[in-house]
């Protein structure tokens, strides 16, 4: 479905070069729902933006359904954590879901129905024709995933989207992405820093290591399917897989050989 | 109430002047300085009269159509060289030279090219007025939120989709700031192109009521210059409030938060 393969992004500068991704692999299967952790300033956006084509790697390649990425390909959706930077603050709402549909071309009658169908989803229905601004910053971030969810993506990416908003409004929306994972089946990739929501969220969670980025790990999480926040997390196995995502992360760096934790995500499987 | 209390606040100074300048010229003699009585009489019958058609509109028309010529043009100018680094790095030696120049001095030069009609005039107001607008519309579209320009390409919002919704939207509270100020400069260069080799106009009726010491129409046309500037320019204003609604929302919700 989304292949990435020997990915690797240096910056050139002036005076200095940045190796924010070294070499990163891995591949996400239709419909599964993944989770990539990292600690702050590894290169995670860095990666995502190469993923959509807005940047270009230096080496390595992304593939989405076989075809390679060299620009931001049709089938692919993102949302940002800046979601008061995302939304067109001129539109209102319902014509903020609408737009990337226009340009798609879908026809009228079901452009309707997607977007009544993505914003009654992700509990707004109250709210269409009020613009971005006036709503509080997680209700602008719901409006930002129904716009990515009525596009109908193959590949829906999101990069730290909870990162901004406070704890009680992100657990709501951890819970909704999870629904909306469930109703609508799109294949997800969630960029955090953020080792429980990772966790919680996750089938399975990329573990990457501090700047020049390699893959640590990739684990397959074994939490039941039906999650929620007070049972789910703290279950025992929650712990557990909390304490190994944090151990990987923060493992000394000695150890930090890149060959090593490359070859890592061959080794856990799919769920 | 408190709208009664605005307005109140509003027009209590222009009312306070008005009324001095009523009483301390009521008794003038002098010739060049007549009673304030005599000039509202002469604005009342002269420029609400028959010049209204003659020559107010006249320089209206022009306003309009150099204005609405700057706007076009230097939105999209401004909109090319605020998309194209290229494009700007080579012309803005060149139009830094162009926008030093003061419009007025370049009338004699245009009455060459184009004789002295009103498409001259109509030149100078454009030519004029263009600059800021212009200006503002580039910083505008060079200042795009790179976030939400990322979005647009995300959903490959692009060609003139991109400009329509994204785009001129975005630099649109700097294009209104560029209109305003061309406004401002269009309505001066109106007048000044009328005090050359001109036959109708606000500003020839001015300088001709001034030759032959029709002093009271004088003074009468200053105030409707004055009076046409303050019409044009709250216009411009509920225009803008209905036009940037959407910013002005969004600036008071950041202020707010």
């Amino acid at each position: 479905m989304l292949e990435v393969t020997g990915l690797k992004k240096v910056y050139e500068g002036k005076s200095r070069t940045v190796e924010a991704v070294r070499d990163l692999t891995f591949t996400l299967d239709t419909g599964e729902l993944v989770c990539l952790v990292g600690p702050s300033g590894c290169g995670k956006t860095t990666l995502l933006k190469c993923m959509s084509g807005l940047l270009e790697p230096t080496s390595g390649s992304v593939r989405l359904q076989g075809k390679e990425v060299d620009g931001p390909p049709p089938g692919m959706a993102i949302v940002f954590q800046e979601y008061g930077r995302s939304l067109f603050p001129w539109m209102s709402v319902r014509e903020n879901v609408e737009l990337p549909l226009k340009q798609k071309k879908v026809p009228s009658a079901r452009r309707k129905q997607l977007v009544d169908e993505s914003i009654a989803a992700v509990g707004l229905a109250d709210s269409h024709s009020a613009y971005p601004w006036q709503l509080s910053g997680g209700m602008q971030q719901r409006v930002a995933i129904a716009r990515a969810i009525a596009y109908e993506p193959q590949v829906l990416l999101m990069d730290e989207p909870f990162a901004a908003v406070d704890a009680q409004t992100r657990a709501d929306l951890e819970d909704l992405i999870r629904s909306l994972w469930k109703q609508f089946q799109v294949t997800t990739l969630f960029v955090t820093h953020d080792i429980d929501e990772a966790v919680y969220l996750g089938q399975r969670v990329l573990i990457l290591s501090k700047s020049p980025t390699v893959i640590r790990q990739d684990l397959a999480i074994d939490l039941p399917d039906e999650r929620d926040q007070l049972h789910t997390r703290s279950s025992a196995r929650f712990a557990e897989l909390r304490a190994q995502v944090y151990s990987q992360i923060h493992r000394p760096r000695e150890e930090q050989d890149a060959p090593v934790a490359a070859v890592a995500p061959a080794v856990a499987g799919q769920p | 109430m408190r709208v009664l209390r605005r307005i109140g606040f509003a027009v209590g100074l222009p009312v306070v002047l008005f009324a001095l300048w009523w009483v301390t010229s009521a008794s003038s003699t002098d010739f060049y300085f007549p009673p304030l009585s005599r000039i509202v009489d002469s604005l009342v019958e002269e420029w609400f009269g028959p010049r209204l058609a003659d020559d107010v509109l006249p320089s209206l028309l022009r306003l309009a159509a150099g204005f609405f010529i700057a706007a076009v043009v230097g939105i999209t100018l401004g909109v090319l060289i605020g998309t194209y680094k290229r494009l700007r790095d080579l012309l803005e030696p060149v139009l830094e030279f162009f926008r030093a120049i003061p419009p007025p001095v370049v009338v004699p030069i245009l009455m060459l090219i184009f004789g002295i009609e009103d498409t001259m005039k109509i030149v100078v107001i454009a030519f004029g007025c263009m600059w800021p607008i212009l200006l503002n519309t580039a910083e505008g579209v060079r200042a795009v939120d790179s976030v939400l320009s990322d979005t647009a390409r995300t959903y490959r919002i692009d060609g003139v989709a991109r400009l329509r919704n994204l785009i001129l939207p975005a630099a649109s509270p700097q294009i209104f700031a560029g209109l305003r100020q061309g406004l401002s400069v269009a309505i001066i260069l109106m007048v000044i192109s009328e005090l050359f080799a001109a036959s109708d106009g606000l500003g020839f009726a001015i300088v001709q009521a001034q030759r032959s010491f029709a002093i009271p129409e004088m003074w009468a046309g200053m105030l409707m210059l004055g009076l046409l500037g303050f019409l044009l320019s709250l216009l411009f204003r509920i225009v803008e409030s209905r036009w940037l609604a959407w910013y002005h929302g969004l600036r008071r919700a950041q202020r707010a938060s």
